[in-house]
């Protein structure tokens, strides 16, 4: 039987309550949403957290919405939520993309974005999405909040930016004209995480790529982000070429390991084909060319 | 620490352990053994119970997450003496073999009625795909959620 080892488990009633907990009960209590990565890990004592603090009940952290030009989505926002939400499907289709191969529907009601995102998990296919779109997210601590660029959140295998006595409250997407996004994956299996995926976002404007951004999940120890694939695109018109060329750099700059999903070529191998097609479809989605 | 769940719509409570899984709560603890525990690793789907109406592994919840909210299991299906329509489906489909994935299949495909009345065949698997059957290939299941549908609907034309 797989059972956490013990630990003290509290409710938070607020966000202010939540961080006073983390700040008085020290660096071994973790908060807990959905579950779906952390108890697992627990079960195998792979985290060994003394106190859990129970954010479920903080319903104002459950929200997508546009403010002033910017998506704002709240850290315990469910995986069917972002499935399901027309303001995301009408703006960024990577969200939908992503969703529908992220675990199944059933552990789709309990996930959160934020819990994908603090655990950090390369395989893990949001932080590619968040990447690829530009995310920032906004931690909050009890001297106020600061906001994080996504290159600025992950900080290495399994470690975000997140301090100690802080709190991932809010993800924000920025709003532009002629934007395009698409997220590609290839599993083993209906649920599986990734062999690899790619995340891309492209904004076009009279013809040519003004941004551009292009995430990998599940090909290094971290998420890759394809700087050098983006500084190849922008300015330029879109082209099939052009989007082959990102994919060529993609198998270069990702650093995958062998494993029981693939060995070292093949997954670079996907890493370029992904990243084609993600750009690709973003293009089209861009401008209004998806079949 | 103490608990307090409505389960299958009765107000039950017990003195757990905060790490208690609801699995076993409602095992042990309810002596609810209808609700299956299986894999351990939120991938088969033979825990799933509802929880406020929405499917979810209880073998991935702490029961003390539950304080408050109602869940429902496979016991609750049965209304005086009459089988749930997907329990009918299942029966009449022959949907299941060995039957452990069977309480998971049913409460995923009740939940999924209750929100879709006419799935399609797309649908009906997309929302199993988070549950294991190693016996019917799945084909059966399908047959029988889809049965349960059609008599649901003819049920509620006639009512």
């Amino acid at each position: 039987m797989q059972t956490p080892a013990p630990f003290e488990y509290e409710r938070a009633t607020s966000v202010e309550g939540a961080i006073e907990a983390l700040q008085r009960l020290g660096s071994e209590a973790r908060i807990v949403a959905g579950g779906h990565s952390l108890l697992p890990m627990m079960k195998l004592r792979l985290a060994t957290p003394e106190h859990l603090i129970d954010i479920n009940d903080l319903s104002e952290l459950a929200y997508i919405r546009e403010q002033d030009g910017v998506i704002r989505i709240g850290a315990l926002t469910r995986h069917v939520d972002l499935l399901k939400s027309e303001l995301l499907a009408q703006h960024y289709p990577i969200f939908a993309d992503a969703e529908t191969v992220i675990a199944d529907p059933v552990v789709r009601n309990r996930g959160t974005i934020g819990g994908s995102l603090c655990q950090a998990d390369a395989a893990e296919d949001l932080s590619a999405v968040c990447s690829a779109v530009k995310a920032h997210v906004i931690i909050r601590g009890a001297e106020g909040e600061r906001e994080v660029a996504m290159d600025e959140f992950h900080v290495g295998p399994y470690m975000t930016a997140v301090g100690a006595g802080e709190l991932l409250t809010e993800v924000r997407l920025p709003l532009f004209e002629g934007g395009g996004s698409a997220h590609e994956k290839c599993e083993r299996r209906a649920g599986d995480w990734a062999i690899a995926a790619a995340s891309a976002a492209v904004w076009i404007e009279g013809g040519t790529i003004t941004e551009v951004g292009i995430a990998l999940s599940a090909v290094a120890m971290t998420t890759v982000h394809l700087t050098r694939a983006e500084e190849l695109l922008r300015g330029k018109a879109p082209s099939e070429e052009l989007f082959a060329q990102a994919g060529a750099i993609a198998s270069e700059d990702c650093s995958p390991s062998a494993d029981g999903r693939g060995p070292v070529d093949y997954k670079r191998h996907l890493a370029g084909v992904l990243t084609h097609r993600a750009l690709r479809r973003s293009a089209a989605r861009a401008l209004h060319q998806e079949a | 620490m103490d608990v307090s769940i409505t389960v299958n719509g009765e107000p039950r409570s017990g003195e757990i352990e905060p790490r208690q899984l609801l699995v076993h709560f409602l095992r042990e603890t309810l002596d609810l053994t209808g609700t299956h525990w299986g894999c351990d690793t939120s991938n088969c789907g033979a825990c799933v119970v509802l929880m406020d109406g929405q499917p979810v592994k209880s073998c991935t919840i702490l029961a003390a997450m539950c304080e408050g909210h109602e869940i429902r299991t496979v016991e609750d299906l049965e209304v005086d003496g009459r089988l749930d329509p997907v329990q009918e489906g299942f029966h009449e489909c022959h949907a299941l073999q060995c039957g452990f994935c069977t309480p998971g299949m049913l409460m995923t495909a009740r939940a999924l009625l209750d929100e879709n009345p006419n799935p399609t065949e797309h649908e009906i698997r997309t929302a199993i795909s988070g549950a294991i059957c190693r016996c019917t290939g799945y084909k059966n299941i399908v047959s029988a959620v889809r049965w349960a549908a059609d008599h649901e609907s003819a049920a509620k034309q006639g009512a």
